[in-house]
């Protein structure tokens, strides 16, 4: 492992059988190739990473100059997405970051952001229990009591309560590669990851997570 | 450019082997039973009463009575335990999913032999 990650986007979710025949539930990406933009090193930028982009089509006019100046300098064709990385050993400015990093049965990390949700209640956002239903109850789905009241004369800051939901950050961790398909760019993960399909994603390896063989 | 990949995929996880069946068919389906390190073949045989799912995750139920009981088995179509599927018999039905015949038994739970036109 050089680079310890790479940049996607969700394809959609299907099952594959396992060799044993086991029925797995899978999550495809469309995994790079990236390319390396930037490389930090800890003299100048004060940690060592790599700086890497998602190669896609992408408009000239739709570059700043600043950034155009960021990609020619690097001698890389301008991407939209750009993600920092640890490496170990030997990484330069434009190297292909490519799915076949991965193996099967690495242990990963994929950060995604969330489906929005919109404006929800706090039984669905807070996991609430709510009233009952029947039996003469008028309370169903309202948040109860929000606090004292002379003292301490406000709600207290952090009040769970309902609001915009979804569309956060969300890493889930020590999810398995299920197989690697470097022919097409494809990454099946097991289980699901956040996020809907076209989302970006960001496949990274597990801190001290297992690798497959 | 996502849906494309998805049909890519599906397609490679999809079994061409498997013969045209439909709900109210009657067919075997050799199974493959793993015993500690030895494999055989299982044949289950009855009626097909439903097809569900789509692409690569289709899913498909027989329904047969074994000793007085009925019993039904859910297959994924494109599992690799499944050897080979047989059509014994084509049915004529007019639903496609015939849940019903499981409160039917005996001469009521009969299913028509499609007349081939």
């Amino acid at each position: 492992m050089a680079i310890a990650g790479i940049i996607g986007k969700k394809v959609g979710m299907t099952q594959v059988f396992a060799d044993d025949g086991a029925l797995v539930p899978v999550t495809v990406i469309q995994a790079g190739p990236c390319l390396v933009v930037q490389k930090k090193t800890s003299e100048k930028d004060g940690y060592d990473a790599v700086q890497v982009g998602l190669v896609e089509k992408i408009s000239n006019r739709r570059i700043t100059s600043a950034a155009r100046g960021h990609f020619e300098k690097a001698g890389v064709p301008p991407v939209r997405t750009l993600v920092e990385f640890p490496y170990e050993g030997d990484a330069n400015v434009g190297d292909r970051v490519q799915v076949d990093i991965f193996k099967a049965g690495d242990s990963i990390d994929v950060v995604g952001q969330s489906k929005g949700k919109g404006f929800q209640g706090v039984m669905k956002r807070h996991h609430f229990a709510g009233g009952r239903a029947t039996h003469g109850s008028m309370f169903h789905r309202a948040p109860g009591s929000i606090g004292a009241s002379a003292f301490p004369s406000r709600v207290m800051k952090g009040m769970r309560m309902g609001g915009r939901m979804g569309g956060d950050q969300v890493t889930v961790k020590n999810l398995r590669v299920a197989k690697v398909d470097a022919e097409n760019n494809l990454l099946y993960i097991r289980g699901a990851v956040p996020g809907g399909k076209n989302g970006l994603v960001v496949v990274r390896f597990s801190r001290n997570g297992k690798r497959g063989e | 450019m996502a849906q494309d990949f998805m049909k890519l995929v599906e397609s490679r996880e999809t079994r061409t082997d498997i013969p045209a069946f439909s709900p109210g068919d009657t067919v075997k389906v050799h199974v493959k039973v793993k015993e500690g390190d030895k494999e055989r073949i299982q044949i289950f045989q009855g009626l097909v009463i439903s097809r569900k799912g789509g692409g690569a995750r289709q899913m498909f139920t027989v329904r047969k009575i074994s000793g007085g009981i009925g019993v039904e088995r859910m297959f994924p179509l494109n599992s690799p335990s499944i050897d080979r599927i047989e059509v014994e018999r084509h049915g004529r039905v007019r639903r496609a999913k015939l849940y019903y015949l499981r409160d039917l038994r005996g001469k009521a739970a009969r299913i028509e032999e499609k007349r081939k036109g």
